[in-house]
Order: structure tokens, then sequence, then C-alpha cells
């Protein structure tokens, strides 16, 4: 079994700071981690790997700095490590880092899945993983929240996928790309034999030269079907609390009972 | 490549733009300013350069065709079960301001089977034409067939904006679309206007947690493509008397590919369709036990609400994740969100923050939430809710 995980270096957003002064984001305290919800697509492949060996492949494309995260994922537990990180490939929206991580899964063909997170906690799209799996003509199952079975000599994974409705049991055919949810595992932190181990594996840093068949009008931000055109800070909720004090319960409830009602809640 | 242009001789190194930069891409290297790949080409810094320094050269139209080809406004209607789902029609409803600005009809996509009853009730939700696939090799949403239909149609007919509902099928479809047709899309739109100047679709999103707001446009790729959070819009009043078109559309299937075999479904209780609930009572940590979603539950029940939870709650055990609200959870936005011993972290606001009333239960003044809720009772969730419960239980009667 071949598994191919594509992760995403992220702003650690629970450092992030807005600057009073002009409402930007504050990055330069801002260390980078691994998707958080990446790490559980990389978990997924570790424990498919344990029940039916094979090779897990970790997958990433951003600045060379993303080599922290890809050393991190290795450390894990994955064998494979490879990098996308080009002047070319810089600025890609969706559609773009889509197509490039499509090449560079095909370089690492075979493979009977790709996995991803829900989606990333700095964009939030979670468009990047149905891109690939359409780029590469195959099926997807996105917000798997349990991965039922993989039969590898059928051909077929059997998983859960969590919908707004509900739970639906889905059989597809390999390979398939996933999207998982927080909820399928709880990831592992690495130990001192598998990090000692990640240390001798070599992380490849690929170009848009070790891609077959790439069309170079579609890379980076001259490839992007989509611009960034402005960036503001959301409107602040103009709103003054309004504390319901009373001296009892009783008293404070019938407050809070008194505003639903003349806003009609009740 | 970075595409902005800084011009040495003019800048003064004064790092207003490294500050204004969203993406931390600017610093200030020998008293000038210098751009990193991290750079998006927004312009957000173009504004705030003193001495206008910095420029963006426009980029020229990329392998896209023709744009001036594609006309008309489409919306995917989401229906599960041979219903539609409350964000089609607000779909519809936005549809039709931004096609009556453009001057080009509006038109739905309903896919399924026996789901012949939703191109009348579309029409009265604001359609003009009604692209209508029934077969029973579509009763079931999956993402391959449905968007190989979708496919089709877009390149058949040119529609130049497509509008999906922000849910978990409607953004698979739209990815998977988006991606074959090579053209731009935008993920969970808040806003989506028309630009008078260039006809272009104006797409407000937020991004990073919410913490920012961001502007995006398809210049040179179509149709302009879109997936729009719940609840942003309101569905129009149905007016059945409206008249429109529905054009039946034949499907033959790529039998090639093999596709997934949806084997079973679970319903989940009717109390975990956040997305849609006009009343949320959510759970934090604050609740101690999960005990305590018993009185949220009860309160949900006379609120004709839906119960809701804090990451510290799911992740505590006591309730499932499928209620769970926030960034790494479902976004959400009620007209009324009652947060219970939710101390209100950045990642539970970029889920809940732009509710429209929100009301905080909580035994601590000082807490995060205090800072954006509208009404607040300081003081231990069990005296507040069982008291609350009570209450409107007695009102009730």
């Amino acid at each position: 079994m071949h598994a191919i995980v594509c992760i995403k270096s992220v702003p650690d957003t629970t450092t992030v700071q807005i600057n009073p002064e002009n409402n930007t984001l504050r990055r330069e305290q801002v260390g980078s981690i691994i998707n958080p919800f990446d790490l559980y697509a990389i978990e997924e492949a570790l424990r498919l790997k344990e029940a039916h060996g094979g090779t897990v492949t970790v997958l990433s494309m951003g600045p060379p700095q993303a080599e922290k995260e890809l050393r991190e994922a290795l450390a894990m537990g994955c064998d494979v490590a490879v990098l996308l990180s080009a002047r070319e490939f810089a600025g890609a929206d969706t559609w773009v880092t889509a197509y490039t991580l499509a090449l560079a899964i095909r370089q690492l063909a075979p493979f009977d899945l790709v996995l991803c997170g829900r989606q990333a906690i700095d964009g939030d799209t979670g468009q990047v993983g149905p891109g690939i799996a359409a780029q590469l003509g195959i099926v997807q199952a996105t917000y798997v929240s349990k991965i039922r079975d993989l039969d590898t000599a059928a051909g077929t994974i059997t998983v859960e996928r969590m919908l707004e409705e509900g739970t639906e049991v889905v059989l597809s055919p390999l390979p398939t790309m996933l999207t998982v949810l927080k909820d399928i595992n709880q990831p592992r932190f690495p130990t001192p034999r598998s990090l000692r181990r990640a240390q001798h594996i070599e992380i490849e840093t690929w170009g848009a030269d070790r891609l077959a068949g790439v069309d170079a009008a579609r890379l980076g931000l001259d490839g992007s079907p989509t611009r960034v055109k402005r960036i503001d800070t959301p409107p602040e909720r103009a709103v003054e609390l309004q504390v319901l004090n009373g001296d009892s319960t009783t008293e404070r409830v019938g407050k809070l009972v008194n505003v639903l009602s003349e806003l009609k809640f009740i | 490549m970075a595409r902005l242009v800084i011009d040495k001789e003019l800048c003064i190194g004064c790092g207003q733009c490294v500050d204004a930069c969203p993406f931390g891409a600017l610093a200030l290297h020998d008293n000038l300013v210098a751009v990193s790949e991290a750079c998006t080409a927004c312009g957000a810094c173009l504004e705030v350069c003193p001495v206008e320094a910095l420029s963006l050269p426009e980029v020229s139209a990329s392998a896209g065709g023709n744009t001036n080809e594609y006309a008309g406004v489409w919306v995917w209607i989401e229906q599960f079960q041979g219903t539609a789902t409350s964000i089609s029609w607000e779909m519809l409803g936005q549809g039709r301001v931004l096609a009556d600005q453009l001057h080009v009809p509006l038109s739905a996509c309903i896919f399924g089977a026996d789901i012949g009853h939703l191109a009348p009730l579309s029409i009265s939700y604001g359609a003009d034409v009604v692209y209508l696939a029934d077969d029973p090799e579509l009763a079931q949403f999956r993402t391959e067939p449905y968007a190989q239909v979708l496919q089709e149609l877009v390149r058949a007919h040119k529609p130049e904006i497509m509008l999906l509902g922000a849910s978990s099928r409607g953004r698979d479809l739209a990815g998977a679309v988006a991606t074959s047709l090579y053209t731009g899309l935008t993920a969970d739109c808040t806003g989506l206007e028309i630009d008078g100047e260039t006809r272009l679709l104006r797409q407000i999103r937020p991004a990073f947690g919410g913490n920012i707001m961001a502007t995006i446009f398809t210049p040179n790729h179509r149709p302009q493509m879109a997936t729009v959070r719940h609840r942003v819009f309101d569905a129009p009043p149905a007016d059945a008397s409206r008249s429109g078109q529905v054009i039946q559309v034949p499907i033959h299937l790529d039998k090639a590919k093999a596709f997934s075999r949806i084997l079973e479904f679970i319903p989940q209780s009717a109390d975990t369709l956040l997305s849609e609930a006009r009343v949320i009572v959510s759970g934090g940590k604050g609740l101690g036990d999960a005990r305590g979603f018993d009185m949220l539950h009860e309160l949900a029940e006379l609120l004709g609400g839906t119960v809701g939870a804090s990451r510290g709650a799911v992740d505590a055990g006591w309730i499932s994740y499928a209620h769970q609200v926030g960034q790494t959870g479902r976004t959400v936005k009620p007209d009324l969100y009652i947060a219970c011993g939710i101390s209100g972290a950045i990642q539970h606001r970029a889920g809940m923050g732009t509710s429209r009333v929100i009301v905080a239960i909580n035994n601590d003044p000082e807490a995060p939430i205090m800072r954006f809720a509208d009404y607040a009772i300081i003081g231990d969730v069990y005296d507040i809710i069982p008291e609350l419960n009570a209450q409107l239980r007695a009102r009730a009667v």
C-alpha cells in the first residue's frame, strides 16, 4: 500500500495577534506548524501502513522553511518526504496548488490513497483535496470520520463520511483521495526512536523541472485564476454588552426572558 | 515570483507597508522595503505607501478563452432526498440581485431522481431557467457523476457566474468542476457584489479564522465560481406566479469511470443541523461534565433551536464532534446564539462571531466572550439555565 499525504505549513494561529494600530495580523512572532487537520491525515496513513504494510509519502508545497513540517511528519513515521519549493510555484491559488500537487503525485505513482486534512486553518477553503482528485481523475471521499475497511486485493476502500444530515458509508475504488476530519483519530507524538530514524531520511526538494508534463503557464501566481484584490479587517460587532444584573437568579433570568421576548425569540 | 514592484528611488523606508501586509511578505533591509515570495499581489501595501513607491503591473489574460462569450448567473440547487436545502433559495435570492444588475437571466441547476417538483419551486424563488437532470443514476449525490453533468452543462451554455452552497456537497462539487474547467473558485463567500466598472464578481470571504476579509476576483477565467455560506443572504419570498423555462438535461455518464457506491446512510438527529439553525444553544468547558448538555438540550428544545459545543467540550468527550462550532468545527450564523460556559477563544469566535444576537452565560466577567456578546448573565450555568428553562416552560403553559 502506498499512501501519499499532502500537508501544509501554516502560521500557528494560537499565537496570532492582531496589531491594534492598523488591525492587521501581527506575523513577526508567529511560528509555523503542520496544519492541524493534516496531522489526522498523517496519523490515518500511518495506521493503514501498520495494518497493511507499505509506504507513506508526505508531500508539501511551500517555502524552503516548510522542511521543518516535513521533518516532523517523518518523525511521526512517514517514510518519504518531498517538498515542492521553487520561485515559479509562489503565489499559487487553490486551483494551481491542486494542479502542482497532482503533478508531483503522478511522479510518485503508483499509489492507492491520497490523504489530506479537511481544510487548512489559514485559507479555510477545503478545495485543494477535491481539486487534486479531479486533476488525477480519481474518486474522492471528503469529510471522512472513519475508515471501515481497506481491501488492497479487491482495490476498494470503505469509509464513513460526516455530512450535514448524517453519516454516509461509501465504497470507493482505489486509488481514492480522502480528506479526513479531526474526529477520525488521535495523532501520535514522535518517539526518541522515530525522531532518530527521521534524521536519516533526506527530504527531496523538487522544482518545476521535476514535474513531467507541466504547463509552466499554469504555475504560481500567473497561472492562478483567482486574484486577491483587497484585504480588510472584518467590521467589529457594533455591540455594547448589556450585563443583566439582579439580586437573584430569578430576577436576572427574568430580564433575559424579557429580552428574548422583545426580540421575538419566544 | 513576487509581482510587487518596488521603486527603490522613491522608497523612504518608513515601514508602513510592512505593517499593512497581511501575508508578512514585506520587510525592511538597509532602510528599503524588500518583498518575499509570500506576496500574493493583494495590493494592501499600495494604499498605505505615502510616496507611491509600490506598484503592481497588471497581469495579462492567461489561457481562459474569451470571457465575453459567457453570460448569465447560475445557482446549483442542492437537494437531499427530494428536499432543497435552505442555502439553495438563499443563493437564488442573491443570484437574482446579481443577474438584474448584469441584465442577464438567472438559471437553476437541479440534479437528482424524481426531483421535477423542485423546478417550479426554483422559478418561484427567482430562477428564469431551470436545467433539470432527473435520472436514477443521480438519485444520491456523488461528486464524480454530478461533476460530469455540471461540467457538460457549463461548457454548453457558458454562464459567467456559478454559485454553489458552502456545504459538504457544494464544496466537493465546486472543487471538482472548477478544476476540470480551469477556472477560479472562491470558497465560503459572505459577500457577493458586481463591480460596476468591470462587471466582475466581487467575492468577499473571511480567511485566517475570520481575522481578515479578502476580496477576490476571477478576472480572466469563466465561469466565476463561488461557494456561499449559509444564512448570509436572505431567502426571497416564493412567488408562485413567476414563470420560467424548464430544460430537461439528458445525461450520459462516462461508464468507463468507476464511481463510488453509497452502501448506507445513517441519519443524524435533526438537532445537529447547525448551519441552518435559527437558534443555537452551545456549551463549553464551563459545564464541567457531559450532564450539563442535558439542560442545554432542554433549553434548545424550548427555543426551537439546536445544540452546539465548543472545541473544549467536544475534546473532553461530552458531546460528539458533529456539534462543534468554531474554526475546526462548523461555521454558524443563527439569529440567536446562547453561549453557556464558553470563554470565547478566537477559534470559537471564528465560527459564530457573525450571529445576530449573542448571549453569554458565564461566571467569569472577564471572559473574552464578554467583548463581543450582546447580553450576559454572570453566574453559574447550573443556577441560571435550569431557572431559564423553568421560566420558559411557565410561559409556554
